[in-house]
């Protein structure tokens, strides 16, 4: 009978060593800098994050006031969950109430802000072609997905949104008080006269994507699952890629400062904040 | 006992309080105990988070609670979920069409982005949810999207959605039923730049009644 190739440690070594180099679609680039295909306009020595989720999947990353953050739905069926966090003070963090409340709507488009809990505004949305998003139904939850292939827990195949956050908060030191509302890319929700909420579950044509920028200094969750409200049987969600890079801050003529008085004054406290 | 206010509570009264215009409020309520909270002079928003008395790391969870009901108003039937989806209370009866959970609670900071910054020094329903919370070890960590009772936020067709006059009126109320032992809180809301508390706060009235309509 021949020998394991893992029987000593070196059999183990030279098995794992010769793994170097696999690619698969669900993985981070790294470095970053060595990113095919980048944004248009971008130097591969801004390059900060460049990773693709699969279905299931989920990532934190510390971007800094000014990165710019896009999130591209590769085959239309990606269903992004987001927690956003101040990194400097992680107990300043994404509040959806205030976001939807003070900006006097609730669906997410192209020139909103994502408001923090301190009357700060921690990204702002600059471009998007989907404009299918949800800021009412929340993460995916293992008691919310009843599925037939067991619950959708973390170890599972088919794990719901919230147990990815937790562990992706986790990572940056948070726990199970700092999972706070989120807001769902990609699948949107309206609200019907009487209240009920409608799922725009696509799938969409693939492509679609989100530009957004740092207006401080953040700890970002994402998790890439089936949306809450996704009553399709299976696991149905697909790829996101997900790039960051280093950009310049918001500058204090930057036309979006004055889209309306309530972004004026969001740009005015963050600006009190960095002033120091 | 004469009062119109305690009409139809299940079992023992055993508590019943007034909350004081732009005053916090918090208490246990058991399992299958019935909290019932009067908009005593009508159209005052009763803000509302509660807790797991078993471990306060669950919590109401204003998203879940949408989702598995598949709408944003809140009304007679509505189950309160937590943020493990567990239920936590059942509105057994409101004599209010519906009540809000997507506006949130004011804050100080926020105010300066909806009113300007003349409105800082305001008091605001986040202070009161820290001072009550702050009794029972809890921070702002642990304050997320609340309820807003006798709080009317309609969304329009493009999303469009507002703190708007509000459909409330004196004696109006809300029952819930509790499904475990939550420490509730309340912030008797203070806010007097928009409409949710008639731009004048009143007061609310709490009674918690031994008996629930749906004990579970």
């Amino acid at each position: 009978m021949s020998r394991s190739v893992t029987a000593d440690p070196q059999g183990a070594r030279t098995h794992a060593r010769a793994m170097a180099g696999t690619r698969v679609e669900a993985m981070p680039t790294v470095p970053a800098t060595a990113a095919a295909d980048l944004p248009a306009g971008v130097a591969a020595e801004a390059m900060l994050w460049e990773e693709t989720l699969g279905p299931g999947g989920y990532a934190g990353k510390e971007l800094e006031r000014g990165a710019r953050l896009s999130l591209t739905d590769l085959q239309g069926d990606a269903c992004v969950s987001m927690l956003l966090f101040n990194a400097e003070r992680p107990i300043e963090r994404l509040n959806v109430a205030d976001t939807v409340k003070v900006q006097w709507n609730a669906y997410l488009q192209a020139g909103r802000l994502l408001l923090s809990d301190m009357g700060r505004p921690l990204m702002s949305l600059l471009e998007d072609s989907a404009a299918t998003h949800d800021t009412f139904c929340g993460p995916s939850q293992e008691r919310s997905r009843p599925s037939a292939d067991g619950p959708a827990a973390n170890w599972s195949s088919h794990p719901a949104a919230r147990g990815r956050l937790l562990l992706g908060a986790s990572k940056f030191g948070l726990g199970r008080r700092d999972i706070h509302p989120c807001v769902n890319w990609f699948k949107g929700v309206r609200i019907a006269a009487d209240g009920t909420t409608v799922v725009q579950l696509g799938p969409f044509a693939p492509g679609r994507a989100l530009l957004l920028r740092a207006e401080m200094n953040l700890l970002v969750v994402l998790a890439n699952c089936p949306h809450v409200l996704d009553r399709r049987p299976g696991y149905c969600v697909t790829p996101v890629r997900v790039s960051a890079w280093r950009g310049p801050i918001t500058p204090p003529d930057d036309p979006r400062r004055r889209a309306t008085p309530e972004c004026e004054r969001a740009f005015l406290n963050v600006d009190e904040y960095f002033r120091r | 006992m004469s009062d119109a206010v305690l009409a139809g509570l299940p079992g023992a009264i055993l508590l019943d309080e007034v909350v004081p215009a732009r005053a916090p409020w918090d208490h246990l309520v058991r399992e299958g105990e019935t909290l019932r909270i009067v908009d005593l002079e009508g159209n005052q928003s009763g803000d509302f988070l509660m807790y797991a008395a078993h471990d306060d790391s669950e919590r109401y969870s204003a998203q879940d609670t949408i989702a598995a009901q598949a709408n944003i108003f809140l009304r007679t039937g509505s189950i309160l979920l937590s943020n493990e989806a567990r239920p936590m209370a059942e509105i057994t009866a409101t004599t209010v069409a519906y009540h809000d959970t997507i506006g949130g609670a004011c804050s100080c900071e926020s105010n300066t982005l909806r009113y300007g910054h003349h409105t800082k020094a305001q008091h605001a329903c986040v202070e009161n949810f820290l001072t009550s919370n702050a009794r029972y070890g809890r921070g702002k960590r642990d304050m997320v999207s609340n309820i807003n009772w006798f709080m009317n936020v309609p969304v329009e067709a493009d999303g469009t959605l507002g703190i708007v006059d509000g459909i409330s009126a004196p004696g109006l109320y809300v029952d819930l039923t509790m499904r475990m032992d939550v420490i509730a809180v309340i912030s008797n809301c203070p806010q007097i730049n928009n409409p949710c508390n008639g731009f004048n706060p009143t007061p609310l009235r709490v009674v918690i009644a031994a008996g629930g309509a749906t004990r579970v």
